[in-house]
């Protein structure tokens, strides 16, 4: 079958388990969101799913997800708690929301209600009980007119995180969000929907985890909406280290008000397919956007990660570094689009991306994008691609240092540039030492 | 401690070493001299294990090992230790904690404890006032950022946590001022023993003044043309290197 054909088919697929779907909702299918779901099931039968000759998806061929007719994830029975407790970071056990295929586990999570008023819940909870919080933010930032992944999970859209922060507080302990895809018993599709919403004056850090667990096939179309409202802070970092058994898609839509501040620190070290379409929108002067991103892929893996920093306004900042370390006959795709607006003077934009090419067989194709229709503004991208030093390599060797070893430092010292922007100290000791054992193994 | 016998090395497909020959005892200091080209650096690298050397002949017997089938870290477990004549940068690694992985990576090897963070530190402090080396670049990349100077200071400081039994000092001298050369050579004379080797390399004289060798060699195309006690470094000195090639020209026409 021909890419054209196959991916049609593949899309009524989808469409045509929406029905059986929307019976499942009962009752909450008369919530006002679920004509958000209509609309994005139509908008989706519509688009279908992005083909080669799309200049998004150039260099990353869906044919592999594609070809699978993968079920809608069902209510999963309960995991044991050993298996969520080695997937659990330091020091977040008891700030911990587990998610098992897309649904928030009671049983499994714990966490404390700390300052008054913040809500860390279910979003299918949040849809019964915080009907006005859903209206105003839920589907309002990813755009499912146009993303055919962002239509896809909102026309599926039944649970995920729901954060919000009132005004004027500041939650002091980080927020542990822990999805865990359970394939023993078979395929599934799931998509898992958060909403951040930090109010006027807030803080929050949050910390989200992909994780698998069971052999077969899957995939995990993720969407996250975040609305950073003025002078508000959010410290936001995702870990994906899911099996290579994981197809990831992975949509990210900030939202930020005047002098509020994004940070984000993406990692994605698992999957045999992952897609991360990050967009933070500077809405508003004096904001402050962060976008730090490191990937590690072997074998035949294949990391895509898309980010736009879209200036709508003056006076803003945004830093962008991103780096991949690739091994095997490991893809990696790096596209970073700068939009500064004709309104966003004084803009001020960075971008970087490095990629380290441990193998002949591993690819990198890397493309900075500016649009830039203001005229005083600071912009500046650049792309390295390379190989470990061998000089390096030698100096550490030569003071007795063992090869493998010396590889792992090299490649730690490469990572930290972003990790050390981790501000969760035992978040980024949990990781290095991951990463470390990783390092050893590529 | 070491014997290097007739040892004839390429680089990329040119013939740099010609075949040379020394011997060290322990407790001995030897100095190579010679002209830009000569062979001094080929020397060094070949030693400590660098790859991009292809020895074509000879070899080279360490403690009654054959030290050019070791790889890089082998030699310097087993006590060969080359301060670097270009130290190299590493953005990212922290100097305390290269050396105490350098560090506990030997002793290890040596059927020693390893140091703990405390014991470490004691002994980089310590270790650290042999060359006056500022603390602070302890906590900084390993050589990033460093001046010619501190970037020389942090390989004899290396050399005195590592405690090597053969040391080959590569150019050390190169890009020191004389303050700096005098902190650095003593230093040096402080780490001498008699069970300690060292091997310095230099094309001037200069350093020779504080570091006083048992021994000079003196490098000419790849091959040792002339060998003396200290007085020879003197007379190169006076005389340049013209000096020696001329006397063996004379000696070939003759």
């Amino acid at each position: 079958m021909n890419e054209l054909n196959n991916n049609v088919d593949i899309k009524d697929w989808y469409v045509s388990h929406f029905q059986a779907f929307e019976n499942s909702l009962n009752g909450s299918s008369k919530a006002p969101f679920h004509q958000i779901r209509r609309s994005a099931i139509a908008k989706f039968a519509d688009l279908g799913f992005p083909g080669r000759r799309d200049e998004e998806w150039k260099y990353t061929n869906l044919s592999a997800l594609l070809k699978h007719k993968f079920p809608v994830a069902a209510r999963p029975a309960s995991l044991p708690a050993e298996t969520v407790r080695q997937f659990v970071f330091k020091g977040l056990a008891e700030n911990l929301l587990v998610f098992v295929n897309g649904r928030y586990s009671k049983a499994l999570s714990n966490y404390r209600a700390s300052a008054a008023g913040v809500v860390v819940d279910s979003l299918e909870n949040a849809l019964k009980n915080r009907p006005e919080v859903i209206e105003r933010y839920l589907a309002k930032y990813a755009p499912f007119e146009e993303e055919s992944f962002v239509a896809l999970n909102t026309a599926f859209a039944v649970d995920g995180a729901f954060i919000y922060v009132p005004d004027n507080v500041a939650v002091e302990q980080p927020v542990h969000l822990l999805y865990i895809s359970d394939v023993s018993a078979g395929s599934h599709f799931a998509s898992p929907r958060n909403l951040i919403v930090a109010g006027r004056n807030s803080q929050v850090k949050i910390v989200e985890s992909y994780h698998g667990v069971g052999e077969s096939p899957y995939f995990n179309n993720v969407v996250t909406e975040a609305a950073v409202n003025e002078n508000a802070r959010v410290d936001h970092i995702r870990i994906q280290d899911e099996g290579l058994n994981a197809y990831h898609v992975y949509s990210l839509e900030t939202h930020q008000q005047q002098n509020s501040v994004y940070w984000m620190v993406n990692v994605d070290m698992g999957g045999a397919l992952v897609r991360n379409n990050l967009t933070l929108t500077l809405d508003a002067e004096n904001c402050e956007g962060h976008l730090l991103g490191f990937y590690m892929a072997n074998g035949k893996q294949h990391i895509d990660n898309h980010t736009a920093i879209d200036h709508a306004k003056p006076n803003c900042f945004s830093n962008e570094l991103y780096k991949g370390i690739l091994g095997g006959k490991a893809k990696g795709v790096f596209n970073g689009k700068i939009f500064v607006r004709r309104d966003a003077q004084k803009t001020n934009a960075y971008q970087n991306n490095k990629a380290l090419l441990l193998s002949d067989d591993a690819t990198i194709n890397s493309k900075p994008q500016l649009e830039i229709f203001a005229d005083d503004v600071k912009c500046s991208h650049g792309a390295t691609v390379g190989q470990l030093d061998n000089e390096a390599l030698f100096y550490l060797r030569s003071r007795g240092i063992p090869q493998d070893q010396a590889n792992s430092i090299l490649q730690h010292a490469f990572a930290n540039e972003v990790f050390e922007h981790i501000t969760i100290a035992s978040v980024r000791e949990h990781l290095e030492e991951i990463i470390a054992e990783r390092f050893a193994r590529l | 401690m070491i014997a290097i016998k007739d040892l004839k090395v390429s680089v990329e497909g040119n013939r740099i070493l010609k075949g040379v020959n020394l011997e060290i005892k322990a407790g001995e200091v030897h100095a190579i001299m010679g002209p830009n080209g000569s062979g001094k650096s080929t020397l060094a690298n070949v030693l400590a294990g660098r790859e991009d050397y292809q020895v074509d002949s000879g070899e080279v017997l360490y403690r009654g090992k054959n030290l050019l089938e070791m790889s890089p870290e082998d030699r310097a477990r087993e006590g060969v230790f080359l301060a670097f004549q270009y130290p190299v940068e590493i953005p990212g690694v922290s100097n305390a904690n290269f050396l105490k992985t350098a560090l506990n990576e030997i002793r290890q090897y040596r059927g020693l404890e390893k140091l703990d963070a405390m014991e470490f530190l004691s002994l980089v402090k310590e270790r650290m006032q042999l060359v006056e080396m500022d603390p602070k670049l302890l906590n900084r990349s390993v050589n990033e950022g460093f001046s010619g100077g501190e970037k020389k200071r942090n390989e004899i400081f290396q050399l005195a946590v590592l405690e090597p039994a053969l040391a080959i000092m590569d150019e050390t001298d190169s890009g020191l001022d004389i303050d700096a050369l005098k902190i650095v050579a003593n230093g040096v004379n402080k780490l001498r023993g008699k069970d300690r080797a060292f091997l310095v390399i230099t094309h001037y004289q200069r350093l020779l003044n504080y570091i006083v060798p048992d021994f000079v060699h003196v490098l000419v195309d790849g091959k040792f043309v002339e060998s003396g006690g200290k007085e020879l470094a003197l007379q190169l000195e006076e005389h340049g290197y013209d000096w020696i090639k001329n006397e063996r020209e004379a000696s070939v026409t003759m």
